[in-house]
């Protein structure tokens, strides 16, 4: 990697993190009135909205209803203006799709979806600024949406990235190290089982550091859980002194 | 019943009740179910000079702007006018100039219906909305004194600046046009474009040379930049900013584009029903005088934001 240095010799990242350190994270739950659920999330230049709608009838044709759970319909799209070079469309293209399956993926392992059959969640993420994890960032605010539109989860999902570099595992990569080309992985967990909800790897790594950049992503999944969790209480605590509780 | 009843709307068929279920509203936007009880509150509380929410016909709901929200673009801004949400992001691009104007620049308008103002802009359903806002946006901005398109130049016939000038719905709870047209002059206010310098050398050969001082940049006048009132017609009278609710009432609704002068730059009646001559007069006599009154205070807002400095605490999607 010519000219940019990932990972100082004294430890330190681009932009001044150790290896395992996540970017900061803030959030807030709520934030549309209309929606049943929605969040907003923000590490550390990603930013990213998401809303929940249900569980309500299916819409449009009858037959994509389950009898026996509900469908989890899930949209991403990216705002034209989030990425560096101005986007032509919204959503629809071929990285969006698959982001939407991956998403439909992580939260049908996490809903109890056998609670509401033959109705619809839908979820709805949209990126408002894209600076690396977006996938992480998509999943962690759409968990504080369904969480907000009170739907029963299994356990919260959180997700972090990965890469490695000179033999050392990155946690929560910005674009400047996702686009240096390395190996990515995306992790999303259910922290209280330890259970994984979506695993995915890019790119080459030797088998035997395998376990050393996944062990990275799901301590910084947990850190996540922890802050999401924070949030949440915050959250509800706010909410029922509203109620007078 | 008591639409119809003023000397307002005309066409046959306009006191049926299924027509006013219909009309006022745009083809795909988010939609409210009102019983006819509730019609009825509605139109005989606007008569009163007297809405729901405690506004007489010519205010305005409190309007929340913030610029500077989306760091990579060269300006940006969110308004948030009760329940409707909009955030509008502006990128500059180098491009070629058209044809029949070598010396300007030009902007490019984009509206996306984001599902997350309602299920049903999913995949394409927000499309024909998004693009009957982004054209009701080229018409009012079709005119040589909103932006001086000049100042986009870099050199003629060859370089100009694009402005791409992409909005998102994030929530819509009534009068998209105003808040977007608020938004977008809130965006463009805050737009700062690199300068450039076009560098000649004895061959002839031009060189495009980008100052070295991020803060060295040119900023765009939005004092002519007008911005749209939307005048509903409920009963006998018109109300401006009207929510979700009362749009439903509605049969149709003039939408006025107005500078801070009080000059009209764009005009369409939108909606199902029909207007009279006279009232379309009337309505825009209203925009005008409110038009004006909403540039003072957006401009006030826009000024006093500004002076807080780059030290402003942002809040963003997070207060």
């Amino acid at each position: 990697m010519a000219g940019l240095e990932l990972l100082s010799d004294q430890g330190y990242r681009v932009d001044g993190r150790r290896a395992g350190e996540l970017r900061k994270i803030q959030a807030r739950m709520g934030v549309f009135a209309q929606a049943d659920g929605s969040a907003y999330i923000e590490q550390g230049n990603t930013k990213a909205l998401a809303v929940v709608y249900g569980p309500h009838e299916i819409r449009g044709s009858r037959a994509r209803a389950l009898p026996d759970r509900a469908l989890v319909n899930c949209q991403y799209s990216s705002a034209t203006f989030s990425t560096g070079e101005r986007k032509r469309r919204p959503h629809g293209d071929r990285k969006s799709c698959e982001m939407g399956l991956q998403l439909r993926q992580t939260f049908e392992a996490a809903i109890l979806t056998q609670l509401h059959p033959r109705s619809q969640i839908d979820i709805y993420v949209q990126v408002l600024q894209a600076d690396g994890g977006t996938y992480a960032a998509c999943v962690n605010a759409a968990t504080l949406a369904v969480l907000d539109a009170g739907i029963p989860m299994r356990d919260f999902v959180c997700a972090c990235s990965a890469g490695f570099v000179d033999g050392t595992a990155l946690a929560d990569l910005s674009h400047v190290e996702e686009a240096a080309g390395g190996p990515q992985l995306a992790l999303a967990l259910l922290p209280a089982s330890g259970q994984i909800a979506l695993l995915e790897m890019d790119a080459r790594l030797h088998e035997d550091h395998l376990e050393q950049v996944l062990e990275a992503a799901a301590r910084a999944a947990r850190d996540v859980h922890t802050l999401l969790d924070r949030v949440v209480r915050q959250h509800v605590k706010e909410a029922s002194i509203l109620l007078g509780d | 019943m008591a639409h119809g009843r003023g000397g307002g709307v005309a066409g046959a068929g306009a006191t049926r009740a299924d027509d006013v279920r219909r009309a006022g509203r745009l083809g795909s936007m988010a939609s409210v179910a009102l019983s006819e009880a509730e019609k009825v509150y509605i139109v005989h509380g606007v008569q009163e000079d007297l809405r729901v929410d405690g506004r007489g016909c010519e205010d305005y709901r409190c309007v929340e702007v913030e610029t500077d929200v989306v760091s990579n673009t060269s300006g940006s801004a969110r308004v948030k006018l009760g329940h409707t949400d909009i955030l509008v992001g502006v990128k500059a691009e180098m491009g070629t100039p058209k044809l029949e104007k070598p010396n300007e620049g030009y902007l490019e308008f984009f509206v996306d219906c984001s599902a997350n103002a309602t299920p049903e802009f999913e995949g394409r359903g927000g499309d024909d909305l998004g693009t009957e806002i982004a054209n009701t946006l080229y018409r009012i901005f079709n005119n040589k004194s909103s932006v001086d398109l000049k100042s986009l130049c870099i050199s003629p016939r060859e370089h100009c600046w694009i402005l791409y000038v992409d909005v998102l719905l994030l929530e819509c709870g009534g009068n998209l046009f105003d808040a977007i047209s608020i938004a977008v002059k809130a965006a463009l206010f805050n737009t700062r474009i690199p300068r450039v310098r076009v560098l000649e050398d004895e061959e002839g050969s031009k060189d495009i040379e980008l100052s070295d001082d991020p803060y060295d940049c040119i900023r765009l006048s939005v004092e002519n930049v007008p911005c749209i009132v939307t005048l509903c017609k409920i009963g006998y009278r018109h109300v401006v900013d009207a929510t979700l609710q009362e749009e439903a009432c509605s049969l149709a609704s003039l939408l006025v584009a107005v500078t801070s002068k009080g000059v009209v730059t764009c005009m369409r009646k939108v909606g199902k029903g029909s207007l009279d001559p006279e009232s379309i007069f009337e309505m825009m006599e209203t925009g005008k005088r409110v038009g004006k009154v909403l540039h003072t205070s957006l401009q006030s807002l826009l000024h006093k934001e500004e002076s807080l400095g780059p030290k402003r605490q942002k809040v963003g999607f997070l207060g």
